[in-house]
């Protein structure tokens, strides 16, 4: 509906546009409201009017100069690629962690002949500002399985309070969302925590979802959990 | 930061430190100074990785920290600039320079160094003898004096400083701000509203008095336990060197001056002759130390002078030497400069002039190059006479009015010429006004060089393009070199090594073969274009400091 207004209206305005042109001095096409010779084009010299974008590679009519080739060139290149291999190897190059527990390759033990830096830098930390500085993991560990710990023995009675409630309940959706407000409350300080705290707590919830769903759902349900078995 | 730049630099940062470390860095690029709750918020990195990527960039000298605007109070705030990283291309240029000028100790030390971004002289010296040892000869190791030695040298000669301490963190009379006169013992110091330099220390360029006694270690191509048992003798020797927190980083605009000065002679040798050449790079070298970096022109020599400082192996007769600085002041390009007439007569070598007309000469090539020897020839008339009419440019340039107008357009619609309108009535009537063609030197050089940024980015992106499509190929090339060094090392025979060479056929070596090609070339032009981007952002700045 709305888009047919909009046409009517770019159309309206077009025909409105024409007849301002017809006004003009001149007639025709490519009419100007000044003298066009002093820029020096006349009205046939007029260049062709661009009919869409400039094409993504145009063909050059003068192809480039060749590259400097000496001695010095070629050993400044090959820095340039030690240089780029040597700074991956280094400890600055932060490699994002990959989950996957990777069997190292037969080769690779080959390919680590050459010395290695060793992994860890530490930074001199009176020149880094003190937030940078990596938190300590050990009293992290410990409070973080304290906290799934006590989110696992809430779960648990959270779930069989769910038992019952869900044999009459129509969406158990309320719950899980309940569920997981309250874990989250608890770990607003550890970010970290939190991710892998909830994507267990989901998971439960989707697992119990799934299995107690109402009987409408019976085929879907079935398939889900035979999902859930092959995986197994 | 424009976004050529941001882009360049997004992959220069991925190339070297890594991806993390590139979404750090080009989040920062684009929303200026933030801190670190914020960068973790938007970048969406776990805490860990984002702390370790602004370690690496600060490490690196491409990330400055501050306290927060709010005052001394809020967090910390990260700042980014493109320069740092844009010299990331210019590496190898830096470290070849070194090699010329103090020979492979040179080079080690300023490419341990860029490696990484700041170290303490002792750590340096200690590695760069452990790799000189590791090339020697067998039996013969270097000492650790002469690398010490070669060290001071490059700081006396300020090609190495020492980073500047934290602002607010030791002394207070140290952080004063290098604008500022020097107030010592200043109780309530202002937020600093610019870094301090590190020229604004005292002690920038003084080297530490450190106990190095030694040589370097040759290591072993033993067995992997081996090195690692050296390897964690070496992490736990607790050495002190009288030394500890004084790091030292390469001083880049030093370098810079000596690529300009070297620019500057090999563009009088290309122009003149050999021996012009050499009577500049004398006017250079004798004005080495008395100029500052920011100066439009070295200070008055006199010929009597540059006579006496001549090297012994161009013994020219003085009157020749009078006819060659005449020569070399009524040049166009403007290099050496008259200044006088005591002493036989005061020559200066103009160094912004000498730029600008470098970064002249390098817009006209372009042009020339891209469009053809007569569009250079109107762009350089529309340099030289500065405004022009669309008859007058055909007049001049001798070229037929249809293709005058075709070559105009074109240089026009590519934003190398524009036009400038000047009217003869208050109301800018077509018919009543002037329409002059132009080129502006400034603004067309910024142009070329975010189209320098944009090719350097081009090159790197084809060239990561064509390893990823011919990764397998690689990954199986370097397995087989892998194996038969394994096998050499082994002492296999001669018929097991031609086997596993045979298990790469002749058309994979092909590829292999063209796949190297394209991209040495590719390198090679990086490193190219990167010549031209330092000319053209020496310019630019020269007429930043002028204005």
């Amino acid at each position: 509906m709305w888009t047919c207004v909009c046409v009517c209206v770019c159309v309206c305005v077009q025909e409105q546009r024409r007849p301002a042109a017809m006004a003009g001095k001149g007639r025709g096409v490519g009419a100007f409201t000044f003298n066009i010779d002093a820029l020096g084009i006349g009205r046939g010299n007029m260049p062709e009017a661009r009919v869409g974008p400039s094409p993504l590679f145009p063909s050059t009519d003068f192809k480039p100069v060749p590259l400097k080739a000496g001695e010095d060139e070629d050993y400044m290149l090959a820095l340039k690629q030690e240089m780029r291999g040597t700074m991956q190897r280094l400890p600055y190059n932060i490699k994002p962690q990959s989950n996957k527990a990777e069997v190292e390759r037969y080769t690779e033990r080959y390919l680590k002949q050459s010395q290695i830096d060793d992994n860890e830098w530490t930074p001199d930390w009176n020149l880094f500002p003190k937030e940078l500085m990596p938190r300590r993991k050990r009293p992290q560990a410990k409070t973080g399985t304290k906290k799934s710990a006590k989110i696992s023995r809430k779960d648990t009675e959270n779930i069989l309070t769910k038992l019952d409630e869900l044999a009459n309940k129509d969406d158990p959706e309320k719950s899980d969302e309940e569920t997981e407000k309250k874990p989250r409350n608890e770990d607003e300080e550890e970010i970290e925590e939190e991710e892998y705290e909830e994507e267990d707590i989901e998971e439960e919830n989707d697992y119990i979802e799934s299995y107690f769903d109402n009987g409408e759902d019976f085929a879907a349900d079935s398939d889900d959990n035979m999902d859930g078995e092959a995986t197994y | 930061m424009t976004a050529q730049e941001v882009r360049l630099c997004g992959l220069l940062l991925q190339e070297h430190f890594g991806e993390v470390v590139e979404k750090v860095g080009t989040h920062l690029l684009k929303s200026g100074a933030q801190n670190l709750r914020t960068i973790i918020h938007e970048t969406g990195l776990s805490v860990d990785l984002v702390k370790k990527s602004l370690c690496v960039l600060v490490q690196h000298g491409a990330t400055t920290f501050s306290s927060g605007r709010k005052g001394p109070g809020s967090p910390t705030e990260y700042h980014t600039s493109c320069d740092r990283i844009l010299r990331i291309l210019r590496y190898p240029r830096y470290i070849y320079t070194a090699k010329t000028l103090y020979g492979d100790t040179g080079e080690l030390i300023i490419e341990e160094l860029l490696q990484r971004g700041h170290t303490t002289m002792s750590s340096t010296v200690k590695t760069v003898a452990d790799r000189l040892t590791q090339n020697m000869a067998e039996g013969r190791t270097m000492d650790y004096t002469e690398v010490s030695l070669t060290f001071s040298k490059l700081v006396e000669t300020h090609f190495l400083q020492r980073c500047p301490p934290l602002p607010g963190v030791g002394n207070k009379d140290s952080s004063a701000p290098s604008e500022t006169p020097a107030t010592p013992g200043t109780p309530a110091a202002p937020v600093n509203t610019a870094p301090p330099t590190p020229e604004s220390f005292p002690e920038c360029y003084k080297v530490p008095s450190v106990t190095l006694i030694g040589r370097g270690k040759r290591q072993l191509a033993s067995e992997d336990g081996e090195e690692q048992r050296s390897a964690k003798r070496a992490k736990m020797d607790p050495e002190t060197h009288g030394d500890e927190g004084i790091y030292w980083q390469v001083n880049f605009e030093r370098f810079h001056l000596h690529f300009r000065d070297q620019t500057i002679i090999s563009a009088v040798a290309n122009k003149l002759d050999q021996t012009s050449s050499e009577i500049v790079r004398t006017m250079l070298r004798m004005s080495e130390v008395t100029t500052s970096p920011m100066a439009t022109c070295t200070k008055p020599l006199s010929a009597n002078e540059i006579f006496r400082s001549l090297p012994p192996s161009y013994n020219i007769l003085r009157p020749i030497l009078d006819q060659y600085l005449t020569l070399l002041v009524d040049d166009p390009m403007e290099f050496v400069g008259k200044a006088g007439e005591s002493g036989g007569g005061m020559f200066v070598v103009n160094l912004h002039r000498a730029l600008a007309n470098l970064a002249r000469a390098t817009l006209e090539s372009v042009v020339q190059e891209r469009f053809g020897s007569r569009s250079a020839r109107i762009f350089r008339l529309l340099l030289r006479k500065r405004h022009l009419e669309q008859k007058q440019v055909e007049d001049f340039a001798m070229i037929p009015a249809k293709e005058a107008k075709d070559m105009l357009y074109t240089l026009l619609s590519q934003n190398l010429v524009q036009l400038q309108e000047i009217p003869k009535t208050p109301d800018y009537a077509p018919s009543r006004t002037f329409y002059l063609y132009t080129v502006n030197q400034l603004p067309t050089a910024r142009m070329l060089l975010q189209n320098c940024y944009k090719t350097v980015a081009n090159l790197i992106e084809r060239r990561l393009f064509e390893t990823k499509e011919s990764k397998r190929l690689l990954e199986k090339s370097q397995r087989i070199e892998a194996i038969l060094a394994s096998l050499q090392a082994s002492g296999a025979e001669p018929e097991q090594l031609t086997e596993v060479e045979e298990m790469i056929t002749a058309p994979e070596k092909q590829q292999l073969d063209t796949l190297r090609l394209h991209i040495n070339k590719l390198d090679s032009a990086e490193n190219q274009v990167d010549e031209t981007i330092f000319l053209l952002e020496s310019y630019i700045n020269s007429t930043n400091a002028s204005s």
